[in-house]
């Protein structure tokens, strides 16, 4: 079945790297590789397998192959393919909006801070709606942080405060007024049917009804948020994965600098 | 039993009546006391169950009534069973007449109590006996059928439909799944009332509905007579409606229930006088139906570290059985919590893991132990998550655990599909056979890692026990203990739901059902 993996004939492709014409790459430059699994709907069998080399061709894969199958219960097959993507993207033209800031450590932030604004930042944090997932926002506020990188809450010149899970919008703004936050973090993990979007946004038109979205940084974050995201829903800045308490620290930080500095 | 760790059974003693001082005090507050959700509890326990026109449920119709009437603190049993003897009515009829505002069951003339409680008790009698057929149900089920060796497998659903739910349950049942857990949506748990009839739409879960509880329970049974072995259903007694979730289970048959005594407190932020007060209700039912309980000190872990916090999970483990073992819950039906939650990056972690693992199965020699895969580490790359998981199954079988929740290799990116749920069957089962008898066949090195970190979790969990001994247990929540997170006493939801029993107030249940558990 995965005879054409060991395949020795001559691949007639051009083998050079040229970045307005990207594809994936196995390990040939150019040779479009690519491996995907999926479950269909169909019983095992010889059709079954058809169905899904059809499928992949129709992806844009061409030299479909199924290395293993297996029927999950019946009516429910599962597939490992492999394919050569006959697609390809111009990678030379492509633009994504991205935070700017420059990502300094705990310390060159605490730093900046000090020097440029005097006083600690406040910022809050919560996974709001129904979201019950903490991970996320803890990754980012909690004092001991994440995968080494320190939490908002060990800075020295953030006033950290970290809300928790499930905590209403509305109740998210009363806190951000009692505290005169400077920075709002919002966690979204679940991304369900974008049940985060609906809640995403709800956060934007209440800053607005009181008059304060101006005011404060709005970040947003979860695995599934890109920055991109962010400022299409009306944010200032969006993390995804990836994203440590330096990168949102310090992009608190300089923005809170540029915004007062641009009002003078 | 010998203990591979060397572990000093007198201290591990001495950890347990610590914490038995510590639910007793507990019980001390939560006997006085009554919530919202007991009362509904009680109003379905008496055959009190549908909705009225606005689709509220019938128990929080009779319930809101009595409360807003501020006579809550006498107990729904009091009025009910007193509306009973006055009207000649059934409850179910009693509650209908209320919601249709034609009847005001505070302004009828009291009788004797001896009136009330014979009037109640042909309702108390039908469904005691309708809970215990259910276990009995189970017991012939399992005697005829089988049942999977432990650890059993445990695999969620959660597509949010009910129906479609079936169709994954079943699968994962074919694949060799033990125990299926329906999600339940996200947002359910601080819900002050339980959605009614079968449902289709949730968020990263399913309602738990009692009508969602029957149909998943016939395609369990229908999936394990096809099988030749009895599929647990697993729900979720956490939450606002912690009694009410158990006695929906109770009612149709569930047979794992999630029930932490402490878990809504930290991570949902419930009240928690609410909560103790809740728990204790809840645990007396699911005790008396043959439920297996499982805790949720894995939470723990995934907002502190895994490695220094680990003794938190242990104490609370300790406090959770005393409390478990107030409401009338046996030691083989405690699934108590723990996790493979360290940091992959840890040098000798699987050491520290196999440590803890083994110690929480040998101070806790008859629970079904709840062992939870790792998730906080989970990172959305599939191919290192499915070692972390086989790591995980590594340790499950070493050390005997009761339930395997399996981890997904997706965990962190979706909920599962089909094929993640057979990806994780496959792995547990390779490794479950594979290393069948391990735990027989290796001891641990005098002084070594394995045998010194258990001895360190050990006593960094009576220090903590004998600081909440000696804080009790609320100023312990409040002082963050537990978790890295404080709560205050007066703080969070649902404590406007809890009131002081008057002298009026009965509530036969407790007993009989303590006296059968």
């Amino acid at each position: 079945m995965s005879g054409g993996l060991y395949s020795m004939n001559s691949q007639e492709f051009d083998k050079t790297l040229d970045l307005t014409s990207v594809k994936p790459y196995g390990d040939t430059m150019n040779d479009g590789k690519v491996q995907l699994s999926f479950t269909l709907p169909v019983s095992a069998g010889a059709e079954a397998t058809e169905a899904a080399k059809l499928l992949i061709k129709k992806m844009g894969l061409e030299n479909p192959q199924v290395v293993f199958f297996k029927e999950l219960t019946p009516g429910f097959t599962f597939f490992n393919c492999y394919g050569s993507c006959s697609h390809s993207v111009d990678y030379s033209t492509i633009y994504v909006p991205k935070v700017e800031s420059n990502v300094m450590d705990m310390h060159q932030t605490d730093e900046y801070i000090k020097d440029n604004v005097g006083r600690p930042l406040v910022v809050i944090g919560a996974s709001t709606g129904t979201d019950a997932h903490t991970v996320g926002i803890d990754a980012i506020m909690n004092m001991k942080g994440y995968a080494g990188h320190y939490g908002l809450e060990r800075y020295e010149m953030f006033e950290a405060y970290n809300l928790g899970s499930q905590v209403l919008n509305e109740d998210f703004i009363a806190k951000a007024i009692e505290l005169k936050a400077d920075a709002l973090l919002v966690s979204q993990t679940v991304t369900q049917k974008d049940v985060h979007i609906k809640n995403m946004i709800e956060l934007v038109e209440l800053l607005e009804a009181e008059g304060l979205r101006e005011k404060v940084i709005l970040i947003c974050g979860g695995p599934r948020i890109s920055h991109e995201l962010a400022k299409e829903l009306g944010y200032d800045a969006g993390f995804g994965m990836n994203s440590y308490a330096d990168d949102v620290g310090s992009y608190i930080a300089q923005e809170f600098v540029k915004r007062n500095s641009s009002q003078k | 039993m010998q203990s591979k760790l060397d572990l000093d059974f007198q201290r591990v003693e001495h950890a347990r009546s610590l914490a038995s001082d510590i639910a007793n005090s507990v019980q001390n507050f939560a006997d006085n006391y009554t919530t919202v959700s007991v009362e509904r509890t009680l109003c379905r326990l008496i055959g009190i169950d549908g909705v009225d026109s606005n689709e509220i449920p019938l128990p929080n119709v009779v319930v809101d009534n009595l409360k807003s009437k501020g006579v809550l603190a006498d107990g729904v049993l009091f009025y009910i069973g007193n509306a009973v003897v006055n009207c000649k009515l059934s409850p179910q009829e009693i509650a209908t007449q209320i919601s249709l505002d034609k009847l005001d069951i505070t302004k009828l003339p009291i009788s004797s109590t001896q009136d009330i409680n014979n009037a109640l008790s042909p309702y108390v009698i039908d469904s005691i006996s309708k809970i215990k057929q259910n276990r009995e149900r189970r017991e012939t089920y399992i005697e005829k059928l089988g049942e999977g060796p432990k650890p059993y497998l445990y695999v969620i659903v959660a597509t949010g439909n009910i129906y479609e739910d079936v169709v994954q349950a079943q699968a994962a049942a074919r694949q060799g799944a033990d125990v299926i857990a329906v999600i339940r949506t996200t947002g359910q748990s601080l819900l002050d009332y339980v959605p009614y009839g079968a449902t289709t739409e949730g968020f990263g879960g399913t309602f738990a509905t009692q009508e969602n509880f029957r149909i998943m329970r016939n395609a369990l049974d229908q999936v394990g007579e096809e099988l030749g072995r009895y599929i647990r259903l697993c729900n979720y007694c956490s939450g606002l409606c912690m009694p009410e979730i158990a006695v929906m289970g109770a009612l149709e048959g569930l047979d794992v229930m999630l029930n932490d005594a402490l878990y809504g407190i930290l991570f949902r932020d419930i009240n928690m006088q609410r909560t103790l007060v809740d728990q204790f209700f809840s645990r007396v039912i699911n005790g008396f139906a043959g439920v297996i309980i499982n805790t949720g000190e894995d939470n723990y872990l995934t907002t502190a570290d895994a490695y220094e916090e680990a003794h938190t999970v242990l104490a609370s483990d300790f406090i959770n059985e005393q409390l478990a073992l107030l409401a009338g819950i046996p030691e083989e039906q405690m699934g108590l919590g723990h996790a493979f939650e360290m940091d992959p990056e840890l040098e000798n972690g699987f050491l520290y893991e196999i440590a803890q693992a083994q110690m929480t199965r040998e101070i806790f020699p008859k629970a079904p132990l709840k062992y939870m895969p790792p998730t906080k580490f989970m990172t959305g790359n599939i191919f290192k998550g499915h070692i972390q998981d086989a790591l995980f199954n590594i340790i499950g079988i070493w050390t005997n655990q009761g339930i395997q929740l399996l981890g997904m290799p997706t965990e962190a990116v979706h909920t599962p599909f089909m094929s993640d749920r057979y990806l994780a069957i496959e792995n547990a089962k390779y490794i479950f056979n594979n290393m069948k008898n391990i735990g027989d066949e290796i001891e641990y090195k005098d002084g070594g890692i394995i045998k010194s970190r258990a001895k360190q979790v050990l006593d960094n969990a009576i220090i903590t026990l004998e600081k909440i001994c000696d804080k009790g247990l609320f100023t312990a929540l409040e002082l963050g203990l537990f978790g890295d997170v404080k709560r205050s006493r007066t703080g969070g939801k649902g404590l406007d739901g809890v009131v002081e029993k008057s002298n009026n107030y009965i509530n036969p249940f407790v007993k009989l059902m303590k006296r059968e558990s």
